[in-house]
């Protein structure tokens, strides 16, 4: 026998299930009173550095209906590609900017709307960069363990051709399923949980 | 990690330990039947943490309320409080290392007493507490510990199967220090012969894992003529040590 490595096992997920929003965004479903705002609700202020653009999200299941129920977290760099995080070595995060958001989809039409910043690039673990991006975790009644992602700009064709994640995926098909399209100073974004047009979803 | 007054330690920057799939519910399970068109189906892209999955906020206590750790008042009229068993839930928040992890963002739900969610998509037959909103929040401490006060949440029925019902449980939300460390969950309660019958619990594969979603009754935290205790640790991923890792900063 040899030592145990005395790790313990990661807690298990399970689903955020239908009442999500009375945890995590009690004001938008009428829960009034017990927080003054629901958490990461605004991203930006007049101080904030950077391009403001807007993101239109939905998330649709396997018949391709929007899910009005799902809740979409966003974690991003500054304008500049730094995280406002103790993680972060290369150098301060602008300080107007906290770099996360949260949204519950709108409960008739399943969008999910985000006003924020876009990203600076941020280095790979290599050191090259890696093209402007915005990381994603999608939960919902169904979803047993969080979804993660990332959402891409359609207007950074160079670097998107460059980035290390990107190259990574096998069927080059399923490459645009990461990438939204610009309209205006908005990007839209589609995740299919399923079908023909599955997002790619991330192990990492 | 937010600078430990006193430790000349770094803050730790290592890449998460890979998450065991197997011991997660897998997307699909079709007992759990809004997960049959909700569960991806194609491989998912593994590769090691960029710093995107390695860093994420950091939610400073003063963003909390008096009251947000205290479902029986938090909500309630004044001078009024919840309906229910009164309990404190209380444990620690360790990563996979076994060390505590402090300035971990805590987020609750549950219904109240009766079962009954404050939602208006909830139609069950049980009543609304007029003093019981559902939500909670706290923040660990520098050793990774939290307690929160509500009261104990009833089963109930929803659609699935025909006569299907839910354990009691408590919904958690754990935001730990990397963006990777996300996780939501569920507390389940020692003894409740509901456990395992439940189509979402079971689709967890080993039973130890559900296990560790069941919080154990505490005796010695309990508050007399007041509150029962339960106890629920939380296990998030641990981190790769970087000592030995090229680092980017220095570049
Ligand atoms: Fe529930």
């Amino acid at each position: 026998m040899a030592q145990s490595l005395d790790r313990l096992k990661e807690s298990p997920s399970q689903t955020a299930g239908p009442y999500v929003h009375i945890g995590l965004t009690p004001n938008f479903c009428g829960i009034g009173g017990v927080y003054a705002a629901d958490l990461g609700a605004t991203m930006v202020s007049d101080k904030t550095k950077g391009e403001r653009i807007g993101l239109k999200i939905r998330v649709l299941d396997g018949t391709g209906t929007p899910l009005k129920d799902a809740l979409i977290e966003i974690w991003q760099a500054d304008a500049d590609g730094f995280y406002n995080s103790p993680a972060e070595m290369r150098g301060a995060a602008d300080p107007n900017f906290f770099g996360w958001g949260r949204c519950p989809t709108d409960m008739e039409t399943g969008v999910c709307a985000f006003e924020t910043i876009k990203p600076g690039r941020v280095p790979f673990r290599d050191g090259s960069l890696m093209a402007p991006h915005i990381t994603l975790w999608i939960v919902a009644r169904g979803i047993n363990l969080g979804l993660h992602t990332r959402l891409y700009f359609s207007d950074e064709e160079k670097a998107n051709a460059e980035d290390p994640i990107l190259a990574r995926i096998e069927h080059r098909v399923r490459v645009p399923t990461l990438i939204a399209e610009r309209q205006g100073d908005t990007y839209v974004f589609d995740i299919h949980l399923q079908g023909e047009k599955e997002t790619v979803f991330f192990d990492s | 990690m937010p600078a430990e007054s006193g430790s000349n330690r770094r803050p730790e920057t290592g890449a998460f330990f890979q998450r065991d799939r197997t011991w997660h519910p897998p997307a699909l399970t079709p007992g759990y039947k809004s997960s049959v068109l909700r569960s991806p189906q194609k491989a998912l892209l593994s590769f090691d943490n960029t710093l995107s999955e390695i860093a994420g906020p950091v939610f400073g206590h003063a963003m909390l309320g008096e009251l947000d750790a205290d479902l029986i008042h938090n909500f309630a009229r004044p001078g009024e409080s919840a309906i229910g068993e009164r309990i404190i839930v209380h444990g620690r928040v360790l990563d996979e290392r076994g060390v505590g992890v402090p300035g971990v963002l805590l987020e609750f739900w549950q219904a109240n007493a009766g079962g009954r969610y404050r939602h208006k998509k909830d139609g069950y037959l049980a009543p609304l507490d007029p003093n019981f909103g559902g939500c909670g929040r706290t923040i660990t401490d520098e050793h990774g510990f939290y307690a929160f006060r509500t009261v104990k949440p009833g089963p109930y029925p929803w659609p699935n199967g025909p006569n299907d019902w839910r354990p009691a449980h408590i919904h958690f939300s754990v935001f730990g220090h990397g963006f990777a460390q996300r996780l939501i969950t569920q507390m389940y309660f020692e003894g409740d012969p509901l456990i395992w019958k439940c189509p979402i619990v079971r689709g967890i594969a080993d039973k130890a894992a559900i296990e560790a979603l069941t919080a154990i009754l505490d005796t010695q935290a309990t508050i007399p003529m007041d509150a029962l205790a339960y106890k629920f640790d939380i296990v998030l991923r641990g981190r790769r040590s970087s000592l030995f890792e090229n680092r980017l900063e220095g570049n």
